[in-house]
């Protein structure tokens, strides 16, 4: 039986990747008594677990790892500065007060904790809600399903596979498939130019990869297994790509199934929970860090903001965060997809986030305004690529706004 | 057929059923509790694996069916028999009503015959209410809605447990059951049929041809002509978020057409929210692929009817395929000089209608003389429990491993699955049997996982060794 219930938790934190890790070390670093992760997976060290290859952990450990490696030392340092990890341990609902239902291998529990931190990280979006036509044959499946496949259950689906999408992730699929003796057959990106950035888009023809951009994947065929998919070029031309399987690269979104399903606003832009600066949930007593507050950052960059945010706990508990009294929402129209956080408390305190984080959804050049009420309060000469973010100092709206909402545009 | 026709089994059953969907489950089972030795030929790995894999899972109570069919016949007498067994079978059910709702002043000006026809039908607990009263129990429902016929006994079940338990007891209670075994070929001997299939024969007195799409295809082959031909009707589902079933609590069923019972948004005891089926016809029986637009289309129509689900992610996608027929009602017909009972054209109503059609069934095979005396106390197994609101597995003491985090579902679940008595012979059959994968990340998180606990059970195997079998 975990030993959970023994006694009062200070901080519970929801899921045990590199962002709660990174929490949950700093939180004890802190001198805070008692910190839980809770980690549904056999291991905790989240998705770099099952990405075999570099580069990890030059930000956390000055040195390049592969993601098992990571995974390991980040496991190893929360140990060591007195975190408890409880892995096969899923969280099934979150109430209010920071009471958690939990499902064990022993049973259903309930707990509670002082502060929660949710730490769900992210996944690629499926098939399904991608509305991908075609037939539902075995062999679709995401990068990260077949990199957990490989690399920690040392088996694969499929020889021949084609490659959707041509994000970072496609690349890492790339290395995956080499690594198992599967030749991917295609990668197919549906806009104009690879969308990670220079040199990785040369590794496809490096490897001996065919690159197919400004083409859209219309359709998978097959019966049991695929047999091949319908592609469409920007001309309109369509081709078929024999492969025995699909590989859906990338379109990260928030694994944010806890916060939806229970008391917190979840914004609809990001697919995380609504935060504020110190990542605070609409319920003060919960809050959010890493890639669950918006898809999708690199392992480092998630531990770096699980690090702040348990700084900001800390404080939170030592009674030193201002309370959430006078609040600006911030909202985005397109280009722009999405402002994180998406709330700023109008007072200042210890740990908060140094920038806001914005993300444009195309290619886009022109000047970003942010409007309160009538007064445009910030106005920035901008050139933005959908895979690159954008950050806007914190400082620079709570100088500003008074309250109410701001609303970032860009002019074209 | 060669001398040394090997066989599957060596009695000449009573009855072989042809078609494991829910109709053939049922089936099974009454005939089997009846006193009937029964086989049931099943050509995919798993069962419900035709028609039956895709449905919108609702328990209806005939209130639209044509007056004086068949349909309603079996509709409500399957109903019926549902709720009796509910309790002994374990069986899932969610009185959770259904509206036809209006939302123009044309289909305002219908919904008066449609209570007139449940009436008619004799379920007559049916009642018109105007916008406020709809709006009062489903305040999420836009508000362009203008009124509703409200029908209080349609219900929600579970479209596989149900099924799997039917046969379960069947199985149980000495019925046969051959998995991946098509028909390739029969005659009948004046007394009794020899079916072949490519793993061997069958000796049967009576066939009971339930095979669903392919039942016209096998009428045809077997007895040298079919009564009807099937049009594969294609219907599309999307599926949304969990998040989104709190929204609705009733059934959402449009004003008919002619041709279908149009779109339909509702919950699912799973906890999901869905909208469909979409009615299109096409030749192929086997071909439920979905595509992109019409599923736009439907989330579009359902955004409408609810305009909260703007926010909601899409979980899940699929198509069914329905065995429709040139006719309106079920083509249940017997043919008593070849010892056969053709059970076809089920085309949408064939999860209410199957205890009420097996019922049907035995009574035309009892006036082609046929006589048992039935299982005095049949044993009774416990359907799996895979609703949201359920006694899930994960719920009780010491459930070991959860494997499929989205839906709960543990490891000893999914090894029961594979094991006995109808194990899991395809990541679908696994699916229908235990909900992995069927989650919010579709499996993202759980592939790999099952992937090793499946293998050597599955025909098809999720995945193999690295440095075994082709190399590339």
């Amino acid at each position: 039986m975990t030993d959970l219930a023994r006694s009062r938790i200070d901080v519970a934190i929801i899921g045990g990747g590199p962002a709660g890790l990174a929490a949950a070390t700093r939180l004890k670093q802190a001198g805070i008594r008692r910190v839980v992760v809770l980690e549904r997976e056999p291991e905790a060290g989240g998705i770099p677990r099952h990405c075999g290859h570099p580069p990890f952990g030059l930000r956390e450990f000055k040195r390049i790892l592969k993601g098992p490696a990571y995974a390991a030392r980040l496991v190893r340092r929360a140990q060591h500065h007195g975190v408890e990890i409880h892995t096969g341990v899923t969280v099934v609902e979150a109430r209010p007060h920071g009471v958690l239902l939990i499902a064990t291998q022993d049973g259903v529990q309930e707990i509670s904790a002082a502060r929660v931190i949710y730490a769900t990280g992210v996944r690629e979006t499926p098939r399904s809600a991608r509305l991908i036509s075609g037939v539902r044959a075995r062999g679709v499946i995401n990068t990260g399903a077949l990199q957990s496949m490989i690399y920690l259950k040392n088996r694969r689906p499929y020889q021949r596979p084609v490659i959707i999408g041509s994000e970072l992730v496609a690349f890492s699929a790339i290395m995956t498939c080499r690594h198992a003796g599967m030749k991917p057959v295609a990668m197919i990106e549906e806009r104009a130019r690879v969308t990670a950035r220079w040199p990785s888009a040369l590794f496809p023809r490096m490897t001996g990869v065919k690159l197919l951009t400004g083409t859209k994947l219309t359709e998978i065929h097959g019966q049991n297994s695929v047999t091949h998919v319908s592609v469409q070029n920007a001309i309109g031309t369509p081709e078929d790509i024999a492969c025995d399987g699909v590989i859906l690269c990338g379109q990260f979104t928030p694994e944010s199934t806890l916060a939806r399903s229970g008391h917190l606003a979840v914004d609809p832009a990001t697919g995380g929970p609504v935060v504020d600066q110190w990542g605070r949930c609409s319920d003060p007593v919960y809050f959010a860090t890493g890639n669950l507050l918006r898809p999708v950052e690199t392992a480092g960059w998630s531990w770096n903001e699980g690090r702040q945010t348990g700084a900001c706990v800390a404080a939170d508990l030592a009674g030193n965060l201002p309370d959430p009294e006078t609040v600006v929402s911030l909202t985005v129209t397109a280009p722009l997809k999405y402002v994180m956080p998406q709330r700023i408390t109008l007072a200042n305190g210890e740990g908060s986030m140094k920038n806001l984080q914005l993300r444009v959804s195309r290619p886009v050049r022109g000047t970003l305004l942010a409007r309160s009420g009538e007064a445009i309060i910030m106005r920035r000469k901008v050139n933005l690529l959908p895979e690159r973010r954008l950050l806007i100092p914190v400082a620079d709206i709570l100088a500003q706004a008074t309250g109410g909402t701001v609303e970032f545009e860009i002019t074209e | 057929m060669s001398k040394t026709q090997k066989f599957l089994h060596e009695e000449t059953f009573d009855v072989a059923i042809i078609g494991a969907g829910i109709v053939g489950c049922a089936m099974a089972r009454r005939f089997t509790l009846e006193g009937a030795r029964v086989a049931l030929i099943e050509k995919a790995p798993d069962i419900l694996d035709g028609a039956s894999k895709a449905n919108s899972a609702i328990l209806h109570t005939g209130f639209d069916a044509p007056s004086g069919s068949l349909e309603l016949q079996c509709v409500q007498d399957g109903h019926a028999e549902y709720l009796n067994i509910r309790e002994s079978l374990g069986l899932m059910l969610d009185p959770c009503g259904a509206y036809v709702v209006a939302w123009t002043p044309e289909e305002m000006g219908n919904l008066e015959a449609i209570h007139a026809k449940a009436h008619e039908n004799g379920v007559t607990d049916t009642k018109i209410i105007p916008a406020t009263a709809l709006h009062q129990s489903e305040p999420n429902l836009a508000d362009h809605a203008l009124g509703a016929v409200h029908v209080p006994g349609e219900s929600l079940i579970d479209p596989w447990s149900a099924p799997y338990v039917y046969l379960r007891q069947a199985i149980e209670n000495g019925a046969e059951t051959f998995l991946s075994s098509e028909v390739t070929g029969g005659a009948f001997d004046g007394t009794s049929w020899q079916i072949t299939t490519p793993s061997g024969a069958l000796k049967a007195r009576t066939i009971l041809n339930c095979a669903g799409l392919y039942g016209d295809l096998l009428d045809q082959a077997l007895l040298g002509t079919a009564k009807f031909n099937i049009t594969p009707r294609k219907g599309q589902f999307v599926v949304f978020d969990k998040a989104a079933s709190g929204l609705l609590d009733a059934v959402i069923l449009p004003v008919p057409t002619e041709r279908t019972k149009g779109i339909v948004l509702f919950r699912t005891v799973f906890g999901n929210l869905a909208v469909g089926p979409t009615a299109e016809d096409q030749q192929s029986r086997s071909d439920a692929s979905t595509d992109k637009a019409t599923l736009e289309g439907l989330i579009k129509a359902a955004h409408k009817m609810l305009p909260a689900l703007r926010t909601m992610p899409i979980t899940a996608t699929y198509a069914g395929l329905r065995p429709a027929t040139e006719f309106k009602d079920y083509q249940i017909s017997p043919t008593p000089d070849k010892n056969w009972i053709t059970v076809g054209g089920i085309r949408s109503t064939g999860l209410s209608g199957a205890l009420g059609i097996a019922r049907h069934v035995f009574g035309l095979y009892q006036k082609m003389g046929h006589e048992h005396s039935a299982i005095k106390s049949p044993t009774t197994p416990k359907a799996t429990v895979l609703a949201q609101t359920g006694p899930r597995d994960w719920t009780q003491d010491t459930p070991g491993e959860i494997v499929c985090h989205c839906e709960l579902v543990t490891r000893r679940e999914i090894e029961a699955a594979l094991t006995a008595p109808l194990p899991a012979r395809s990541l679908a059959g696994l699916k229908r049997q235990t909900r992995a994968t069927m989650g919010r990340c579709q499996g993202f998180f759980c592939t790999a996982r099952l992937a090793e606990l499946t293998e050597g059970h599955f025909v098809l195997p999720m995945a193999q060794e690295i440095g075994t079998g082709d190399q590339p």
